[in-house]
């Protein structure tokens, strides 16, 4: 009876009812705490741009902080915002996959810019946070870089990876590592983009305002953190000089 | 069927819930017949997720929770599973259940889904789990099943534990993050890059199995 092949089929079927069933049940239940986790872990990177979260225990304070002191707009190569996705639906900053977003072609890409607001005048932005995206040495990195009010100085970095070496490149999450980049600066004296390149070695000597001390061992990943911040960067300046040349007019008229 | 029924003729009806017989369960997987340096299952996990003690810990309670609650519930099915596709349904079982464990690591412990990743899927060909439900589990009462898994599941956590410490120490001089070796002062203490290689688990685990075997008067047959 347990052999044949009418109870053989009747089993499976059962089973497979019962299994798939409570996988639904687990996906479907657990679907809004996954998806928080998920804007959790973006915005806690958006914030580790700008300032020190190790004081913010849980994550409705992060979420408080976040909704209290950043604005977001989305915005294209050209500077100009973009409101809508290319089927018309709303875009939001927060929810615009950086992953998904780097496969596009550059110019076709929604660069998202986030903005820290001062904490007694929300009208004033204290600094800017762009996310950017590129290639390690075995997997994706990624990173958000804040600059200060003048969009050029940097006022912190977050950078992330999946699969770096741990101990070699996967060094760039280290606070140590990004702590070397605040106070670079982005563009030269004549306001052209050089970006900040992490050099080769680690010497663990002071560079110049465009250059950050290497980490040993791991050349490759930082070749890839400096492709990307001049591939990200660059897409930025158009929207950098847009601000620019607006805070100027803006501080003409007063 | 035969061995059940040769069982239950053995076994007495009050036998204590941690008889000597029930213990060994517990105690052999521990270092006699452990899965990982004496039936070298479970090799996979041991080298790829021992960079750093706390994921090893996160793994080591997934795979453990899997084992046994896979032996659990094939315990309880022994009697209802045609044995054509006993394989198939084991699998599925355990799919099932890693998929779950994944599930709740992504909303409730984010990060540590993110550096577990694809090693928590993995779990579903840790021959470790398979192996128990093959071997035991199809075979045995669903409570000494608990107790077998359990078994299997300390015995694979102690040995990845192991060999992550060691290696979190010397590739990277700290313990569960903490900052070891800065923290008693020898600033100048040089990590070795071997130990955060996958390399560096093999050469842990190869001396492991060698102090194990010493002491245990392993011979090769």
């Amino acid at each position: 009876m347990r052999q044949s092949n009418a109870y053989v089929l009747i089993f499976t079927a059962v089973m497979t009812i019962i299994l798939g069933g409570l996988l639904s049940l687990a996906s479907v239940g657990l679907k809004p705490a996954q998806t928080l986790q998920v804007e959790l872990d973006t915005k806690k990177k958006i914030l580790g741009a700008v300032m020190d979260i190790s004081s913010l225990k849980t994550g409705e304070e992060v979420l408080a902080v976040y909704q209290k002191r950043f604005s977001s707009t989305v915005i294209d190569i050209n500077g100009k915002p973009v409101e809508k996705d290319a089927k018309g639906n709303p875009l939001v900053a927060e929810k615009i996959d950086i992953q998904k977003n780097h496969k596009v072609s550059k110019d076709q890409r929604n660069y998202p810019v986030f903005m820290f607001l001062d904490e007694n005048d929300t009208s004033k932005v204290i600094s800017y946070v762009f996310p950017m995206f590129g290639s390690g040495l075995w997997d994706w990195i990624s990173g958000y870089m804040a600059l200060d009010s003048d969009l050029n100085t940097i006022k912190g970095v977050a950078f992330d990876h999946k699969s770096e070496t741990p101990g070699l490149g996967a060094r760039i999450t280290d606070a140590e590592i990004q702590q070397r980049y605040v106070g670079k600066q982005i563009f030269d004296g004549s306001g052209k983009l050089v970006s900040v390149m992490m050099v080769k070695g680690e010497t663990g000597k002071a560079q110049d305002e465009h250059h950050v001390d290497g980490m040993s061992g791991a050349t490759l990943t930082a070749k890839g953190v400096n492709v990307m911040l001049e591939n990200y960067l660059s897409s930025y300046t158009e929207f950098i000089k847009k601000q620019k040349s607006e805070s100027g007019q803006s501080a003409l008229a007063f | 069927m035969s061995t059940e029924t040769l069982e239950q003729a053995i076994v007495k009806e009050s036998e204590p819930l941690l008889s000597k017989r029930r213990r060994k369960f517990v105690t052999d997987p521990l270092d006699d017949d452990n899965p990982v340096t004496l039936q070298v299952l479970g090799i996979c996990s041991a080298l790829a997720v021992t960079v750093k003690m706390q994921p090893t810990l996160v793994m080591a309670i997934a795979v453990t929770l899997v084992i046994i609650f896979s032996n659990l519930i094939i315990s309880l099915m022994r009697t209802l599973i045609p044995n054509r596709v006993r394989i198939i349904v084991q699998l599925a079982v355990v799919a099932t259940l890693v998929t779950l464990v994944s599930e709740v690591l992504k909303a409730y412990a984010f990060d540590m889904y993110k550096v577990l990743g694809a090693y928590v899927g993995l779990i579903i060909t840790n021959c470790i789990v398979m192996g128990r439900l093959e071997a035991f589990a199809l075979a045995n009462k669903p409570y000494d099943s608990i107790l077998d898994g359990l078994g299997s599941g300390l015995g694979y956590s102690w040995i990845i534990l192991a060999i992550a410490f060691f290696r979190e120490l010397l590739g990277s001089g700290s313990i569960f993050d903490f900052k070891i070796f800065a923290a008693v002062g020898w600033d100048s203490f040089t990590t070795n890059g071997l130990m955060v290689d996958p390399i560096g688990a093999f050469m842990i685990l190869g001396l492991i199995i060698w102090v194990q075997r010493t002491k245990n008067g392993y011979v090769e047959h």
